[in-house]
């Protein structure tokens, strides 16, 4: 039995607006499961739901087996950092954190020494006796997660923790994050619009669009297999390249281009959309893609090389040395296992 | 343009501080000083030999007639003043509390009808109070609220109640709703973080609306006439009851009263000027 069940959570507002739609999702004791997907998705609300600060229009919410769907958010047991860190203003640092520990009544010495043991973890001793106003964005969520993480709650539910950070803080804080829930296997729901932060994170990605979940799945599976042509497009950074054609004959053959692609697999005929991660398109004189560069760029180890072609755009990793003059004539081949295809008319990959 | 700026500062701090000094002025001047035709604006030690002079003896002698029954009163101004303190402290009290829960729950609950709710209780304001002074003062005959302290209490807290309501909404909306939030995920009730996270976030915001609550019962004169004539008689309807005493006006005592009188409000609002001027926006800027 899981440790953490979403049944059937329904959320509508009441302007009308249908949040969430019809979520189900089982989470195992001491998963970090990240909700995945761009503004407006229902992650937030899916998560809020969790935690008891809205109520679902339908369905319930089990933690450790029991209903906790009617519970109010202070007899949930759970600890939740916001995007904004919500450190209350007129306490320090060591009051914030002790904070929740006040409220269950502990004594004034083991608070202490609660709030000392989190604040060594999170390296935050030098700034106890501060205001949260006085520290940076990153300190300031250190200081959020430590009070999170001080009364050692059932579940850690952080709604875009890092969203107001720095790229640099953002991912020495996502290491953090991680480093500390491994150290002790909290179950936690961490929800972000950050595919790269969901990749470092994740031991499990749940892909959410327009109130559903779409696809629920280790981070290398999501990324490899994408579920449908949203995921596709969202997942990687860039997405996958996707051209719009036919499958006729075991062969895939692009729109509006003389050319065909022999599939690795059997698909049934019918129009479909070809996606191809790019890191596994190269450019080949034996290619079956005929195109142009379009436009060239410097990425790290690697060269990014936009074709054009009358079958659509493609953007192909090459290796930094290679270079292209841009509207210079190339072909481009695609590596047969990397090939995923999907149904035009539902976006939902096939097979 | 540096020197047309402060000559205008300067003219508006003569302006606004001339009724006080002249007040100081009064107050520590003998009565026949007073109403001298003469100028009189120099204080000396003792009294001038001209009769044109324009200065005059300084005594205190009007502080320590502040606790003489004049001819026609009852009370000294010591006994009045504290029927203010007590009407202007617990009109304030109720105004503050009341006005901050009411508040509260317009700006963090689903209300129905909420805009019309927050206009009823401004359109309260829209008529001065003095117009109503009839039916109040027959509902007071009735309840025998006349000439006490908690009648006029009552009906400052009503006065004041629209102002309170609107001017601690607009400071409770500035407080992030996540502040609350996080204290019930820390294991807080409703009413618990209201009280350990939403009251010390709005003390500024309280404070501010105390003050004005605090100037306007202070100052209000209309009902402390016309329903306190007798019983609990605050301040400003004593100062009133002494014209046509047949002593003649005792003007040292009486500014000497008034400078005591504004010293509690003069110290308030220096003590939270800084957020007075946010008050008075009601709170506009949003997060």
């Amino acid at each position: 039995m899981s440790f953490l069940a979403l049944e059937k959570l329904e959320k509508r507002w009441p302007d009308g607006t249908h949040a969430v739609r019809g979520v189900d999702l089982a989470i195992s004791e001491g998963e970090l499961v990240v909700l995945l997907g761009p503004s407006g998705c229902g992650k937030t609300t899916t998560l809020r739901m969790v935690a008891g600060l809205e109520m679902p229009s339908a369905g319930r919410v089990r933690l450790g087996g029991a209903d906790v769907t009617a519970l109010p958010p202070s007899q949930r047991d759970v600890g939740f950092v916001f995007q904004f860190y919500a450190l209350y203003p007129h306490m320090t640092v060591a009051e914030n954190i002790a904070f929740p520990l006040e409220c269950a009544g502990v004594a004034r010495p083991e608070r202490d020494a609660a709030v000392q043991r989190v604040a060594e973890r999170l390296d935050l001793v030098a700034l106890l006796g501060r205001r949260p106003r006085a520290l940076s964005g990153g300190d300031q969520q250190r200081v959020g997660l430590a009070r999170a993480m001080v009364r050692k709650p059932r579940l850690w539910l952080m709604d875009e923790p890092l969203g107001s950070l720095d790229a640099a803080r953002r991912a020495e804080m996502c290491e953090l994050i991680r480093v500390q829930q491994l150290a002790d296997r909290v179950t936690t729901i961490y929800v972000t619009h950050d595919q790269e932060e969901a990749m470092r994170l994740a031991d499990r990605i749940v892909v959410m669009s327009q109130g559903e979940i779409v696809q629920a799945a280790p981070p290398r599976e999501v990324y490899d297999r994408p579920a449908t042509l949203f995921v596709a497009k969202f997942v990687g950074s860039p997405g996958m390249n996707l051209i719009e054609g036919d499958v006729r004959a075991g062969r895939f053959v692009p729109a509006g281009a003389h050319a065909s692609i022999a599939l690795p697999n059997a698909v049934a005929d019918g129009r479909v959309v070809l996606g191809a991660r790019p890191e596994h398109l190269r450019l080949d004189p034996a290619g079956a893609l005929r195109g142009r560069v379009a436009l060239e760029a410097h990425a790290g180890p690697w060269r990014h090389v936009h074709v054009e072609g009358p079958w659509g755009r493609a953007l192909a990793l090459t290796s930094a040395h290679e270079t292209h003059a841009t509207g210079a004539e190339v072909r481009v081949a695609f590596d047969p296992a990397g090939i995923r295809l999907f149904d035009a008319a539902s976006g939902r990959s096939l097979a | 343009m540096r020197a047309v700026r402060w000559l205008v500062i300067v003219a508006g701090l003569l302006f606004a501080a001339l009724p006080l000094v002249w007040m100081g002025l009064s107050s520590i001047k003998h009565r026949g000083d007073t109403i001298s035709q003469h100028l009189r604006w120099m204080p000396a030690m003792e009294a001038p030999a001209d009769p044109a002079s324009s200065s005059f003896e300084a005594t205190s002698d009007s502080y320590r007639d502040l606790a003489t029954v004049h001819a026609g009163a009852q009370h000294s101004f010591w006994h009045h003043l504290w029927n203010s303190v007590v009407i202007g402290v617990l009109s304030t009290i109720a105004s503050v509390a009341l006005g901050t829960l009411c508040a509260y729950g317009f700006s963090r609950f689903r209300v129905p009808g909420e805009k019309d709710w927050l206009f009823f209780i401004l359109s309260t304001r829209f008529m001065p109070p003095l117009a109503v002074v009839v039916p109040v003062l027959m509902m007071y005959r009735a309840l025998d609220l006349q000439g006490t302290h908690l009648g006029l209490a009552l009906l400052y807290t009503v006065f004041n109640l629209s102002l309170a309501v609107w001017l601690m909404k607009g400071f409770l909306d500035e407080i992030p709703r996540a502040y609350e939030e996080a204290a019930v995920v820390d294991g807080y009730s409703r009413f618990g973080a209201f009280i350990r996270i939403v009251l010390p976030e709005a003390r500024t915001g309280i404070a501010v609306t105390a003050v004005f609550c605090l100037i306007s019962a202070w100052n209000e004169y209309g009902f402390a006439m016309t329903l306190n004539s007798s019983g609990a008689v605050t301040v400003p309807a004593y100062f009133a009851g002494l014209q046509g005493n047949i002593e003649g006006m005792p003007w040292p005592q009486i500014a000497a009263g008034a400078l005591i009188f504004v010293t509690p409000i003069v110290v308030f609002t220096v003590l939270v000027r800084s957020h007075l001027l946010r008050g008075v926006t009601f709170g506009t800027v949003k997060q």
